[in-house]
């Protein structure tokens, strides 16, 4: 198991998004997480990476940490990062005079240390981070770039990917990565998740859109409403959820 | 276990040791005999002690500025030595590096500044000022072969009478400010550079105040003069022992750059800030002016401030010469209960002038932060143009960053632009960087650094890299 999910519960500024999920994934699984606007997607993947405004109330989130499940409630984002979680940001943060490699090279080290592997030095990071950047079709030029300061849409969920190929995560939380993307801009980003994939990573789209599915294909598909897992089947009920809407899924549980 | 924690302690301000060495100083207090026995030591001219007297009677018609944001405590200006120096240096005459007393030898390579001919870093050359004196500087006879006299100023004075007299004062008038009434009066020693017509000075300069001598005020003064055509890159550098009680530090720094001249002077003050609780700590007050005297010369101020209890500090820019420019580039780093006021003036007086200032104010903890400057175009700079960036960053909901921007233009040709712009460190940014796997202590670091990112380019390389050391350094303990 990667990770397991417990009856969780969670809030924002006192307000409950999550009422009680229960997940478990294992190693090469890709999960696909569906459901309308304020169920709870982005949530979910905020408060399994750790991010300190959500606060859970009940249930818990073990995580595989050298072969046994652990608590990550102690874990801060970043220890939970070093520990092979990533997400891929719906909405990538802008951080001004920070060079995009800088950065990468900065989270890249960090995970080194952590692993008690040798850092890399600016010059060898750039030559291995400049292996990555045909798959995703980009320029080297982003490299020198402040982080996602003047990126399209498309450039900064590229910027995302890139990131999570350097990291090379063993669980990687991917929050509407599809989102603002035209259609060959889609399939590169695919092409990088399809990448990651392997029998060692699970993987979690976040997504409204089944198109992102036609590219990268998912084991499970789960249906998120009101906070709660109220459906979970296999690729086809993404399709289903494409033809037919929410609506005959969450009526009556409003 | 204590001896851990004053360990830690101590590592928030490694610079804080002292050094143990025997003093020879001048009776406390401040008057007219201590104003003569420091002109006799230096064994100076009429002139300059004129001068000198001068200054102090006009400094006792003279009141502590009172305009700045926060209140500077009273100061006891008797209750200071205005004079200290080591005693084993008290031979006559100027001595060689390598015979210093190993104290001190010892004491600069702590600071990172071996000082014997054969660990000298190459490539810059140092004056070396400990407490009222300064004890020596390195790759003077090289930098002699070229031209350029690089001495201290008590040397200056003895061996270029001159240059010095035609210069001190000229920038920073003796009645400028109480600050510099008082140092024009008691300044002890400090740095020389002489960059003659049509040299690029071949190798940075750099001058390292250390303040070591307990209850001592250190009084120093710096002159510059590029001739036309000349270049030199200055670099400065401070520290002080971590003491409970507080210690002032009033100097003066004045540069004329003639026609074609640049000088480009930096600054990374590290001056002991004081303990969490503002306690001890240096009072830097200090005034550093340039004259663009010539047409076309340029002078650029580069600070990055983040040490002494309390800082105020606007080094300016006088631009007479026609097509002359001036720029002030300023990180501000304030944290614990460090008060800064501090800022540039650019006054253009000639025709096509330029100024460009950028200022970094970082507020963290108790601290507050201040930009004051002023943009003065005279009635006869026709087309001068200033580009003023004034941004502030506050981490965390204690501190506080003001800023205060004159503008004053009587010449409708002219072009001021100013931007300001004050902003939080965002839980976003931090988050976005912890899931990546950095810690919080070194994204902070990272935003800000990002954050000054304009102004640490202007450094040399290795002062960039101290700085930006140094920065993260100091942010250790502000992340909440």
């Amino acid at each position: 198991m990667l990770i397991s999910i417990k009856d969780l519960h969670a809030k924002v500024e006192g307000s409950p998004i999550l009422n009680g999920i229960n997940l478990e994934i294992k190693p090469g699984e890709i999960h696909a997480i569906m459901g309308p606007n304020g169920s709870g997607k982005s949530t979910l993947a905020k408060v399994i990476a750790g991010h300190p405004d959500y606060e859970v109330t009940e249930g818990n989130i073990e995580y595989s940490i050298n072969g046994a499940l652990s608590d990550v409630a102690e874990l801060e984002a970043s220890e939970r990062a070093c520990e092979g979680i990533f997400l891929g940001f719906q909405y990538p943060i802008e951080i001004p005079g920070v060079t995009n490699i800088t950065f990468m090279q900065e989270a890249f080290n960090a995970l080194c240390e952590h692993q008690g592997a040798d850092t890399m030095n600016e010059d060898s990071f750039r030559t291995f981070i400049k292996t990555k950047l045909p798959l995703l079709e980009m320029h080297e030029d982003f490299l020198d770039r402040a982080v996602n300061e003047g990126f399209s849409g498309g450039e900064k969920k590229k910027n995302e990917i890139l990131q999570m190929l350097i990291l090379n995560p063993r669980l990687a939380l991917l929050d509407e990565t599809d989102s603002g993307l035209d259609i060959d801009a889609l399939k590169t980003v695919a092409k990088g998740v399809n990448t990651l994939k392997s029998k060692h990573n699970g993987i979690v789209l976040v997504t409204h859109y089944q198109r992102l599915l036609d590219y990268i294909e998912p084991d499970f598909v789960h249906v998120l409403f009101d906070g709660k897992i109220i459906k979970t089947g296999d690729k086809s009920l993404a399709l289903e959820l494409e033809e037919k809407g929410y609506d005959w899924l969450t009526e009556g549980l409003q | 276990m204590s001896d851990e924690i004053e360990k830690r302690i101590n590592e928030d301000y490694k610079w804080g040791f002292e050094t143990n060495i025997e003093m020879e100083e001048f009776p406390k207090g401040l008057n007219e005999d201590i104003v003569r026995l420091i002109s006799k030591k230096n064994n100076e001219p009429e002139w300059l002690l004129d001068f000198r007297l001068n200054a102090y009677k006009k400094w006792l018609t003279m009141k502590m500025p009172d305009w700045t944001y926060f209140k500077i405590p009273d100061i006891d200006f008797q209750d200071l030595y205005y004079y200290a120096k080591p005693k084993s240096e008290a031979g006559e005459g100027p001595k060689s590096l390598d015979d210093l007393d190993p104290e001190l030898l010892a004491t600069f390579e702590k600071l990172g500044i071996p000082l014997i001919e054969q660990k000298r870093i190459s490539g810059v050359a140092i004056d070396v000022v400990f407490d009222s004196v300064s004890l020596g500087t390195t790759w003077k006879d090289d930098l002699l072969k070229s031209g350029v006299v690089f001495c201290s100023i008590s040397e200056a004075i003895v061996d270029y009478p001159e240059l010095v007299k035609k210069y001190l004062g000229r920038v920073v008038p003796t009645s400028d400010n109480f600050y510099a009434a008082l140092n024009s009066a008691v300044f002890t020693d400090g740095s020389f550079v002489y960059i003659p017509k049509g040299v690029t000075c071949p190798m940075d300069l750099s001058t390292y105040f250390r303040i070591n001598a307990k209850e001592t005020g250190q009084f120093e003064r710096t002159l510059i003069i590029a001739e036309e055509g000349s270049y030199v890159n200055y670099l400065e550098g401070c520290t002080a022992p971590q003491r409970d009680e507080n210690q002032l530090h009033a100097a003066i720094v004045e540069i004329v750059a003639m026609d074609d001249a640049e000088v480009k002077y930096s600054t990374v003050q590290n001056w002991y800030a004081g303990d969490k609780d503002g306690v001890g700590g240096i009072y830097n007050f200090v005034t550093k002016r340039g004259l663009c005297k010539g047409r076309n010369s340029k002078i650029s101020w580069t600070q990055v401030e983040a040490g002494s209890a309390i800082t105020w500090k606007y080094p300016s820019c006088i631009l007479q010469g026609d097509y002359s420019e001036g720029a002030f580039y300023s990180v501000a780093l304030t944290n614990n209960k460090m008060l800064a006021d501090t800022g540039t003036k650019m006054i253009h007086i000639g025709k096509n002038t330029k100024s460009t200032i950028i200022s970094k104010g970082i507020s963290a903890d108790d601290s507050e932060n201040v930009y004051r400057g002023e943009v003065k175009i005279m009635p006869g700079a026709d087309n001068a143009r200033n580009y003023s960036q004034c941004d502030s960053m506050l981490i965390g909901d204690k501190c506080s960053a003001n800023t205060f921007p004159y503008i004053d233009v009587q010449n409708p040709s002219g072009t001021i632009e100013h931007e300001a712009s004050t902003s939080k460190i965002s839980a976003d940014q931090l988050f976005y960087l912890q899931s990546r796997g950095i810690d919080p202590e070194k994204a902070i670091s990272l935003i800000v650094n990002g954050f000054c990112k304009e102004v640490f380019k202007t450094l040399p390389l290795e002062f960039s890299v101290e700085a930006v050391k140094l920065i993260e350094m100091k942010l250790e303990n502000s992340v909440g």
